[in-house]
């Protein structure tokens, strides 16, 4: 009688608890690393582009001029390039899993009014520096053109009395 | 002599767990001929290559199929790997094989769960995949995937597993290898499971080689040959035998995929036991170029994969020989003559896997 192996196993079956878990009454647990969905920092983003450039889909839009950044989460195969690659470690993922939805829209996100300003202010430094770099190249090539025509100028004088 | 009819089986059929579809001649109960036909899953995923960067085909190579993703995803990479000789280190080696092995035994646990429903046992259905649940519970903590690991990259790994993380597998392990015992036992020693299984679907050891299959299904009928021992990975460190099963039939195969769910248990502990510590991803520049052919062994059986680069970041050409693909010729070969109760076993003992296929 080898059929009887299994009654045991089948009981206990029959008396313990589902193995399931009785979502959504329980919330379910996600280990540390699920990649559930990819989030984004606006506070800590410089809006670089990086991840639109990585993501094997597609699924990002970085608008550098609307200072917005945007992800379509139905095209999002969560695969963690974006995040591997953010200079800035601004984008992270999530563990909640991406809700169901009944059209394929697109998340956008504005930056916060903090690093817009951080990065006003950082354009503006740009700009200032690029500035002074260029009024110091010009100042350079002044100066060594002015050496330039005191040397001819010396040069000559020195012909001068040679000659 | 009774009067020939033709029953159309799948694509959709509640016993098929991938859409494969079986003109099925009939004599009576009789099955005297069948005429598979597949391509209702086709999605065109080796062409992608000529349009996707080598680095990103990685994400479409283990999206090929969802059962064996680590393992396509492993292919392409070893493939691409050699043509830009690339040494992978030795903790990745260790961790990519503990990987493999723990979407085999999901592969394989899995399979058993869809045998026990093939013939009607819902219970051991049940207790299979709750078993099975934990392996893509040790998979997802390691991963951050259940099924779609998204971890592999050309030049190893792209995380790392902590030591602390592959020691606290070993009790969930453990765990598995007692419940799976029971299952096991019931699979192998119940005689009403027997009688469903045993000299259904016989084919000997000339004939499936003849017929050109691998796998559990090539090695359930006794052939000796398992890709693993090639020693691609860790596997050359690790100390295991080929199983195999004299008896032929679908209960043979039964059997060999059941002790390799314990064998994969014990690969794994061996690799938690050596993996040494280091790095586990090695800087890759430039292009590919060149061409290189990869086999592994997939939990269904030996795959193929042809990788042609020419020195740009898109390759030109990749190939899949899928398992599944060389064991349907089998699969119509025992489908003749069976009775038309046993097609659902027939069809399921090989581990169909149609997404793999058709890619």
């Amino acid at each position: 009688m080898n059929n009887v192996n299994y009654i045991g196993q089948t009981l206990k079956n029959l008396f313990s608890k589902p193995a399931t878990v009785k979502y959504p009454f329980e919330p379910r647990e996600f280990p540390e690393r699920t990649r559930g969905h990819v989030e984004n920092d606006m506070d800590v983003c410089i809006l670089c582009g990086l991840c639109q450039m990585r993501c094997p889909t597609g699924a990002i839009t970085v608008d550098k001029k609307g200072q917005t950044w945007a992800i379509r989460p139905f095209s999002c195969i969560q695969c963690r390039s974006c995040v591997d690659n953010c200079p800035k470690k601004s984008l992270s993922m999530g563990q909640q899993y991406q809700e169901p939805g009944t059209e394929k829209i697109e998340k956008k996100f504005d930056l916060s009014d903090k690093q817009k300003e951080a990065l006003a202010e950082q354009a503006r430094i740009a700009v200032e520096k690029a500035a002074a770099a260029k009024a110091a190249m010009e100042a350079k090539k002044k100066a060594e053109a002015e050496a330039a025509a005191k040397a001819t100028e010396a040069a000559g004088s020195t012909a001068d009395v040679k000659g | 002599m009774s009067s020939r009819s033709v029953i159309p089986f799948g694509p959709q059929h509640p016993v098929l767990p991938e859409p494969i579809h079986l003109d099925l001649v009939l004599e009576d109960e009789k099955v005297v001929e069948a005429v598979p036909s597949i391509g209702f899953v086709h999605r065109g995923l080796e062409s992608l290559v000529t349009k996707k960067d080598f680095k990103e085909m990685v994400y479409v190579a283990e999206r090929i199929c969802g059962i064996c993703s680590f393992g396509h995803g492993f292919g392409y990479c070893d493939a691409v790997e050699h043509i830009m000789d690339i040494e992978v280190t030795e903790r990745a080696n260790y961790l990519r094989t503990i990987l493999f092995e723990m979407s085999r035994m999901h592969s394989h646990i899995l399979w058993l769960g869809l045998m026990a429903d093939a013939f009607g046992f819902e219970s051991l259905f049940m207790d299979t995949w709750r078993i099975r649940e934990k392996v893509l519970d040790m998979l997802e903590a390691a991963t951050g995937g259940r099924v779609i690991f998204s971890i592999l990259d050309v030049g190893g790994l792209r995380r790392d597993i902590p030591d602390d993380m592959l020691k606290s597998f070993l009790p969930v392990l453990d765990e598995i290898e007692k419940e799976l015992a029971i299952d096991v036992k019931a699979f192998l020693n119940d005689s009403a499971v027997k009688s469903r299984l045993c000299g259904v679907g016989f084919l000997s050891a000339e004939q499936v080689e003849k017929l050109g299959c691998c796998g559990p299904f090539l090695r359930g009928s006794g052939v000796k040959r398992d890709s693993r021992k090639l020693g691609y990975a860790a596997y050359d460190d690790i100390d295991f035998e080929i199983i195999t099963s004299d008896d032929c039939d679908t209960y043979g195969r039964t059997f060999v995929r059941a002790q390799e769910i314990l064998q994969s248990i014990s690969i794994i502990r061996q690799a938690i036991e050596k993996v040494p510590a280091g790095e586990v991803m090695v800087p890759v520049k430039g292009f590919p170029k060149g061409e290189h052919m990869t086999r592994i062994e997939q939990p269904r059986g030996e795959a193929c994969y042809y990788v042609k680069a020419n020195g740009t970041k898109f390759l030109e050409r990749m190939r899949v020989r899928t398992p599944t693909f060389a064991n349907i010729p089998a699969l119509t070969e025992t489908l003749q003559g069976c009775s038309l109760s046993d097609v659902p076993i027939l069809v399921v003992a090989i581990d169909p896997c149609i997404s793999c296929t058709e890619r």
